[in-house]
C-alpha cells in the first residue's frame, strides 16, 4: 500500500539539485557544443555546420595559434606529471613515516601555497623573479651560480616552464594529501611481513607500498590533466589575455578567453569561442574515458 | 625494534628534506609579507630584512585603502562564498538523501548524471553561461556567480554526502517513522546533525576554488560594485604595476584572509582530504 503512492518528497528532494545543475551546468555544457555550429553574420545566427572547426584546424591564422595552445597545455602537463607528482609522493613517503615528529607542522605549511589565488601566487613569483627586484639574481649570487639568471618569465623560451613549475610550487600540495591518505591506509602487517622477509627502508617503498597507492597515483594523474587542460588563472595573472612573450605562454584556456572576448584589434568572437571550448571538452572527456577504461580497470587492485 | 626504521641519520636527512622543501613552500609568502611594511627605499635595497624602525612604512597600505574598494571587494567574496556553500550544502544535502535512503526507478542513473560534473569542469560552458545571464539580466550581479558555483559544487557534494547518508543507521529512522515523523523532518532532524562532519568537509573543499576563481567574475561580474577579492586585487595590481608599497600590500591583504580561514579550518581541510572522502 505504501509503495503504491507517490512519494512526492523524494522529488522535493532531489528538485533544487537537479534543477541548479542542469540548467546551470550541463544545459551550457551542451549548448556550447551547439553554439560552436553556429556564426554571425550581418547581426544574424546563421547555422554553418562544421565551418568554425574547419577554420580553427585548417585557416593558417587559426591553426597555428591553436596548435601553439595544444602543444603548450601538453607541456604544461607534462611538467606537472614529471615534477608535481613525483615531489608529492616523496613528500608523503616521507611524511608518513611512523614516529615523525612535527609531521602535522610540515604538512599544514606545505599546504598553503595550494590555498592561495592564482592572482597572488602569479604576482608574487613575477616580483621575486623580476630583474628589477633583484631578490632571484641574489639568492642565487648566495649560492655562486649567478651566472644562470635570466628573466625567465620573460624569455620565449623558458616562460612556459617557468609559470609550469609555478604551478607545481603552488598545487604540490593536492598529491602530497592524497597519497598521504593512501599510505596511511597500509595496513602495518603487510609492511611488517616485508620486514620479516628483510625488505625495509627505501627498498619497502618501492617493492611494497609503492604498488599499494598505484590507484592513487593514477586519480592524481587524471586530476591533473583535467585541471591543466582547463588551466587560465596563473597564466592570465602573469602574462595577460595575450600570452606573452609572442603567445609562448598561450595554453587553451588563454587561447578561448581571448577568441571569446577579443582582444586589441580582433573583436571577440563567441562562436569561435564555443568551437575552442568543445575542443577543450573532447580532450578532457577522451583523458577521463582513457583513464576510466583504459587505466583504472587494468590497474591491479590488493585487497588490504 | 627494528634499526632502519628509527636511524637517526634517516630521521636527520627526513627533517631536512621537509625542512627545505617548507622553506621553498612558505618564501614567497614571507617574502612579499614583510616587504609590503617597508619603505620603497627598503624593498629594493635589502628585500630580505625584516622591516626595523627606520624602514617600516604602511605607505603601501595607506594607498590601496585610498585607492581600491577593498572592503566592498571582500564584503562581495564573502557574500558569494557563504550563500554558495549554504545552497550547496542545503540542496546537496537534499539530493544525497533522497539518491541514499529511497529506492526508486532510475536512482542509479541520477546518481551517476550528478557526478558527471565531478570530472567536467563547468568552464566548458562559459560562452552559453554567459548568454544565458545575458538573457536572464543577471550580468554583474551577485547571483550569477553564486549559481554558478553552486552548480559546479553541487557534482562532488552529492557525492560525499550520499556516501556518508548510507552509513546512519537504518533502525534509527524506521524508530523515528514509527514515531510518526514525516521524511522531512527525518531528514531535517535527524540526518542532517549526524552528517554535520562529512558537511564540514564539503564546506571546506567547496570555500577555497570559489574564493580564488577569477573566471567566472572577469566574465560575469566585472563591474566595479560586483568585483570579488581575487578580481579587485587582480585589476588594482594592475593598474598599480610600477607602485611596489601598493602592489605588495594589496598581495598581502589578499592572502591575510585566505591565511586566517586556513588555520581557523584547516584540521578539517586535512581530515577530509586524507580520511579518503574523495575516492
Amino acid at each position: 500500500m505504501q509503495r503504491a503512492r507517490t512519494r512526492w518528497h523524494i522529488a522535493v528532494f532531489l528538485a533544487p539539485a537537479v534543477l541548479v545543475y542542469t540548467a546551470i551546468m550541463i544545459f551550457p555544457l551542451f549548448n556550447t557544443l551547439r553554439l560552436a555550429l553556429y556564426s554571425k553574420v550581418d547581426q544574424e545566427r546563421i547555422y554553418v555546420g562544421l565551418d568554425n572547426f574547419r577554420t580553427l584546424f585548417f585557416d593558417p591564422f587559426w591553426s597555428e595559434q591553436f596548435w601553439n595552445a595544444l602543444g603548450n597545455n601538453f607541456w604544461f602537463f607534462i611538467v606537472h606529471m614529471l615534477v608535481q607528482n613525483p615531489i608529492g609522493v616523496a613528500l608523503a613517503a616521507i611524511l608518513s613515516h611512523p614516529r615523525l615528529r612535527f609531521a602535522a607542522l610540515y604538512r599544514s605549511a606545505i599546504f598553503i601555497p595550494t590555498i592561495l589565488s592564482f592572482v597572488i601566487v602569479g604576482f608574487a613569483w613575477k616580483l621575486i623573479l623580476s630583474p628589477i627586484w633583484g631578490i632571484a639574481p641574489s639568492m642565487l649570487d648566495f649560492v655562486g651560480l649567478k651566472s644562470l639568471f635570466s628573466p625567465w618569465l620573460g624569455k620565449e623560451e623558458y616562460a612556459l616552464t617557468t609559470l609550469a613549475l609555478i604551478s607545481v610550487w603552488q598545487f604540490v600540495g593536492i598529491p602530497m594529501m592524497l597519497i598521504y591518505a593512501a599510505l596511511l591506509s597500509i595496513p602495518e602487517e603487510i609492511i611488517e611481513a616485508g620486514e620479516v622477509d628483510g625488505i625495509t627502508g627505501i627498498s619497502a617503498f618501492w617493492k611494497i607500498k609503492l604498488p599499494l597507492i598505484l590507484p592513487s597515483i593514477g586519480i592524481i594523474s587524471i586530476l591533473t590533466f583535467v585541471g591543466n587542460f582547463n588551466a587560465f588563472d596563473l597564466i592570465y595573472a602573469a602574462q595577460g589575455a595575450l600570452a606573452g612573450p609572442d603567445f609562448s605562454t598561450d595554453i587553451l584556456g588563454t587561447f578561448m578567453y581571448r577568441t571569446f572576448f577579443g582582444f586589441q584589434l580582433q573583436l571577440g568572437d563567441p562562436h569561435m569561442g564555443s568551437a575552442i571550448a568543445s575542443g577543450m571538452f573532447a580532450i578532457i572527456l577522451l583523458g577521463v574515458c582513457i583513464y576510466l577504461f583504459g587505466i583504472q580497470t587494468r590497474m591491479r587492485r590488493y585487497q588490504m | 625494534m627494528n634499526k632502519a626504521r628509527t636511524n637517526p641519520f634517516n630521521t636527520t636527512a627526513m627533517h631536512g628534506a621537509l625542512i627545505l622543501y617548507t622553506l621553498i613552500a612558505l618564501f614567497p609568502v614571507f617574502v612579499i609579507l614583510i616587504n609590503s611594511f617597508k619603505t620603497r627605499k627598503a624593498i629594493f635595497r635589502e628585500p630580505l630584512a625584516l622591516p626595523d624602525a627606520e624602514s617600516f612604512s604602511m605607505i603601501g597600505y595607506q594607498t590601496v585603502m585610498k585607492q581600491g574598494d577593498f572592503f566592498l571587494y571582500f564584503q562581495n567574496s564573502m557574500i558569494v562564498t557563504v550563500a554558495t556553500l549554504f545552497f550547496v550544502l542545503l540542496f546537496g544535502a537534499m539530493a544525497a538523501f533522497a539518491l541514499a535512503e529511497y529506492r526508486f526507478k532510475g536512482n542509479t542513473l541520477m546518481g551517476l548524471y550528478l557526478a558527471l560534473g565531478i570530472m567536467i569542469p563547468i568552464r566548458i560552458g562559459t560562452v552559453a553561461i554567459l548568454e544565458m545571464m545575458v538573457a536572464g539580466g543577471l550580468v554583474n550581479t551577485l547571483w550569477a556567480l553564486i549559481l554558478v558555483y553552486t552548480a559546479q559544487g553541487l557534482p562532488l557534494a552529492v557525492f560525499i554526502l550520499s556516501e556518508f547518508m548510507r552509513q546512519v543507521s537504518d533502525d534509527l529512522k524506521n524508530a523515528a517513522r514509527v514515531d510518526g515523523l514525516s521524511e522531512y523532518a527525518i531528514f531535517f532532524q535527524l540526518v542532517l546533525p549526524l552528517v554535520r562532519p562529512a558537511m564540514a568537509t564539503v564546506a571546506v573543499f567547496n570555500m577555497i576554488p570559489i574564493w580564488n576563481d577569477l573566471w567566472f567574475p572577469l566574465i560575469l561580474a566585472p563591474a566595479e560594485e560586483t568585483k570579488t577579492l581575487t578580481l579587485g586585487s587582480q585589476v588594482f595590481i594592475g593598474q598599480f604595476v610600477t607602485d611596489w608599497n601598493a602592489v605588495l600590500s594589496a598581495l598581502s591583504m589578499a592572502i591575510l584572509p585566505v591565511l586566517i580561514l586556513y588555520v581557523i579550518f584547516s584540521r578539517q581541510l586535512i581530515r577530509g582530504l586524507t580520511s579518503g572522502a574523495v575516492k
